[in-house]
């Protein structure tokens, strides 16, 4: 049988398929933040009103144990760094947004939640794993990009945001 | 007959798409472990690395859902 050709026929179909995936996988570590306008625990949040400030974007959701432990450290930067220009924006993830709330009524916090139940904005952000967190600089465009929270990323992110405040 | 299945499949295969890092929730259930008890599950993992020096192998970290 024409063995060479039926795999070679094989391999094009599937390189041509492949290759219509490709945009989508590219994920923004740098570049402009894109957009979003989600509700809120109370008003609307948008990108776009936060423009001037450092964005601390972090996606998390009710099911996701690091998420728990990263709360406290971000109330912590909030309260530290937010005369000084930082807003932490968690964007939750769930698909229910009630999970979401008996989370929230559990686990204070004290920076701005937005809910994403389609799931739209982790997509735009292509985030690789939960929790993602980006710094996104006064002038919209994304500094940082990390994925997962670990104790030894306490230190890391914290740096960081240290270093963007002093370089506005 | 045999080069068009293989077509077809190859090309269903590319068409897969996977889950999500956000939609990963149901995952990250208790029911959704092999495991009856994470006690007595954390108890045999510390025992095969003791015996074994084996570790690892078992499931997904950070809590089920692949999270960290």
């Amino acid at each position: 049988m024409h063995r060479r050709s039926t795999i070679k026929h094989a391999l094009a179909a599937f390189l041509l398929t492949a290759v219509v995936a490709l945009p989508a996988m590219a994920q923004p570590s740098s570049g402009a933040a894109p957009a979003f306008d989600l509700p809120g625990t109370g008003k609307s949040v948008k990108l776009a009103d936060l423009h001037g400030k450092l964005v601390y974007l972090d996606f998390w959701a009710s099911w996701c144990a690091p998420c728990k432990t990263s709360f406290p450290w971000m109330n912590e930067m909030q309260a530290k760094y937010g005369p000084q220009g930082l807003q932490i924006v968690a964007i939750n993830v769930d698909a229910k947004r009630a999970d979401a709330e008996q989370f929230l009524a559990a686990t204070p916090y004290q920076f701005t939640v937005a809910f994403d139940v389609k799931g739209e904005t982790p997509k735009t952000y292509a985030i690789k794993g939960m929790p993602s967190s980006f710094l996104i600089g006064p002038d919209g465009r994304i500094l940082v990009a990390h994925t997962g929270f670990r104790d030894s990323d306490r230190a890391e992110l914290e740096a960081k945001i240290k270093q963007a405040l002093a370089a506005r | 007959m045999t080069r068009l299945m293989l077509v077809l499949s190859v090309l269903v295969l590319a068409g897969c798409a996977s889950v999500q890092p956000w939609e990963k929730g149901n995952l990250a259930r208790p029911e959704m472990t092999f495991d009856g008890d994470p006690l007595q599950s954390r108890y045999e993992q510390h025992i095969y690395f003791s015996k074994e020096n084996a570790s690892g192998g078992y499931g997904v970290g950070g809590g089920g859902c692949g999270c960290n």
